[in-house]
């Protein structure tokens, strides 16, 4: 999501066309796409309140005292801010919340890169029908909802002994993730040109040399990529949690934020302190590496 | 969507392709010399085999059986499924599901194409603007389905006193079965606008300049060159942005549970909902196993489409272009 050029210097007017700009490049002044287009202006404008004044909301919420929002309204600006919401979020345990959701998140990301990225190997350069098949079969899971399988999970969750673990938690999510994570990667590893193996070839290189000095290496921005899907995959996970634990020890944010509703029916600022709090470390994230996060956000639709 | 490379046919570096590699890769029928096992994929194989693969075979069975979550599955035939045939709450879902997914896909796609093709331009507030734009694609829907139903409260929420302006009597729009309804239809689109606008910005930013210009030159205005220019050339953007938003809306369901619960009544029972809730709420797993298998139905004609007409069956590489 960069920007692709600077507006050309001495340009007096934001052009809002419908076009994507050339570099530097000089037109007639007067062209429209030289000229601010009102309606999408106003288009633009009207979806930034569509996004912006109900984030406004959650945000003044929970800087207001219960008695105040329920008074004066969430639109209104808190006329004494306090933290309160959120010290009451975290003591109600929020932050265990947190550390699952951690522990769960990282353990997913590091099943599905392993996993992934032998297999994106082995179907981009093994030539036999068994890996092709593989890619289809893995192509196919590409759109099976979780939900239309829930059921069998559950039941193998359970027979494995599993059921209410951080672990009931993290295996199935890690599944849900490989397909979209191999079809990126393949797309990355394919760019590899031949030549490099065969070059790795003549100096006697195995494929497990190969695939540590250059298939990892050079896919890496493959791999950030599935890395950060697979991490929302699991930060932002619902379903699962939701059916594989039961104990409160168990609980990732997901499913803290769904308890507290339940528990916090008039607490709406508390309940809104605990959703900011569990969206903070993701928006860290996109601070520091915007690009990464949105193209892991895109998963399949990212080409 | 890049290029499709000569890898058509599905198969790793086609030795069509490899022959045109000016620097001769290895003649087709030349030894495997240097090329991974297919054990390689063995690991990914197995594990998704056992997750998912297995569960699709499993959830057949199940829909055949009656379970209540102790003891064995007990074999009961179609039982499940002339029952399912026979539901009315059944028939319900099914409609509010294609309901669903063609209002989403209605109200969806004009506006993020309108707002991507915005952001692909050069205004000097964009990079700011595209910032917040994006902001509910980092919330979880379970978080975007809490904040929603805060603001909607009929107590305390700014936004009960929308339903009069949309025609729904009193301040609970929750509580009346076709404001539950759009509330569902409004907060998918709210989630999902921003991740579809990425897809029809980075679509509108490989749109060739020259095609402007030519249009230009040709006296063509804005409307018109967005007419004639800019929606042709969206074209595969549509496509695979259509068929992700087909795919979503068959697994809506943090939303609907903690927004209405499926309901008022049944109201916002959706496929997937109905399947929990006879599973999870009524201990009938027989049963939901056979809702279950009409989502995996669905689920595979969705993706078979995919496959079909986004080209991902192609193998082809990919850029990251953004």
């Amino acid at each position: 999501m960069t920007a692709t050029s600077p507006a050309p210097a001495g340009q007096k007017t934001p052009s809002t066309g419908s076009g994507p700009g050339a570099p530097g490049r000089r037109r007639r002044l007067r062209s429209w796409r030289q000229r601010p287009n009102p309606v999408a202006g106003l288009g633009a404008f009207a979806w930034l309140l569509v996004v912006g004044v109900p984030l406004y909301a959650l945000l003044a919420a929970t800087f207001q005292q219960t008695s105040e929002y329920r008074s004066a309204g969430p639109l209104s600006i808190p006329t004494d801010p306090t933290l309160d919401n959120y010290a009451r979020a975290i003591d109600n345990g929020l932050l265990g919340f947190v550390l699952n959701t951690a522990i769960v998140t990282a353990v997913v990301v590091a099943i599905v890169v392993a996993l992934a990225v032998t297999a994106g190997y082995a179907i981009v350069r093994t030539r036999s029908l068994l890996t092709n098949t593989l890619f289809r079969a893995f192509l196919l899971g590409l759109a099976i909802p979780n939900q239309a399988v829930i059921i069998p999970v559950y039941l193998i969750i359970i027979e494995m002994g599993l059921y209410d673990s951080l672990l009931a938690i993290m295996l199935p999510t890690a599944a849900f993730a490989l397909p979209v994570c191999i079809l990126i990667l393949t797309g990355s590893m394919r760019d590899i040109s031949d030549d490099l193996y065969e070059a790795m070839e003549l100096d006697g290189a195995g494929s497990v040399r190969m695939f540590f000095r250059l298939v990892v290496p050079l896919s890496r921005s493959g791999i950030s990529t599935i890395a950060i899907y697979a991490a929302l995959q699991a930060w932002n996970g619902f379903l699962f949690p939701l059916i594989m634990t039961q104990s409160p020890e168990k609980r990732v944010i997901t499913l803290g934020l769904f308890e507290f509703q339940g528990q916090y029916r008039v607490d709406i600022p508390g309940l809104l302190a605990a959703v900011v709090l569990a969206t903070v470390p993701l928006f860290i994230v996109y601070l520091i590496a915007r690009r990464s996060l949105v193209s892991g956000m895109m998963g399949v639709g990212g080409k | 969507m890049s290029v499709v490379s000569p890898n058509r046919d599905g198969r790793p570096a086609s030795t069509r392709s490899r022959a045109r590699a000016a620097a001769g890769g290895a003649r087709p029928g030349a030894p495997k010399a240097g090329r991974p096992s297919a054990w390689w994929g063995l690991p990914a194989l197995l594990f998704f085999s056992l997750f998912a693969v297995l569960p699709m075979v499993l959830v057949v069975y199940l829909s055949l059986t009656s379970w209540g979550g102790l003891g064995s599955p007990e074999f009961i035939g179609f039982e499940n499924w002339a029952r399912l045939a026979g539901d009315p709450v059944m028939h319900q879902a099914i409609m509010l599901t294609l309901l669903l997914t063609f209002g989403s896909w209605a109200t969806q796609t004009p506006v993020a194409m309108l707002l991507g093709v915005w952001a692909a331009g050069r205004q000097r507030n964009r990079a700011v603007l595209s910032a917040i734009f994006f902001v509910p694609l980092l919330l979880s829907s379970a978080a975007i389905a809490i904040i929603w139903r805060a603001l909607l409260d009929p107590n305390f929420g700014p936004l009960a006193q929308i339903g009069p302006m949309i025609g729904i009597p009193g301040l609970d729009v929750l509580s009346s079965e076709s404001g539950a309804f759009l509330v569902i239809l409004f907060v998918s689109g709210w989630q999902f606008i921003p991740l579809h606008t990425l897809l029809y910005q980075g679509g509108a930013r490989q749109i060739p300049e020259s095609l402007y210009q030519a249009a230009e030159i040709d006296g063509a205005g804005r409307y018109r060159s967005f007419w004639h220019i800019t929606l042709p050339q969206l074209r595969n953007t549509v496509t695979t942005s259509s068929v992700l938003m087909l795919v979503g809306s068959l697994t809506y369901f943090d939303t609907v549970l903690i927004i209405t619960g499926g309901g008022p009544g049944h109201a916002t029972t959706i496929v997937p909902f109905l399947m929990y809730e006879a599973g999870f709420e009524n201990y009938q797993y027989g049963y939901a196993s056979a809702v279950a298998c009409v989502l995996v139905a669905v689920a595979t004609l969705a993706s078979l489409l995919m496959v079909r007409f986004t080209g991902f069956g192609s193998m082809r590489s990919t850029r990251e272009g953004m």
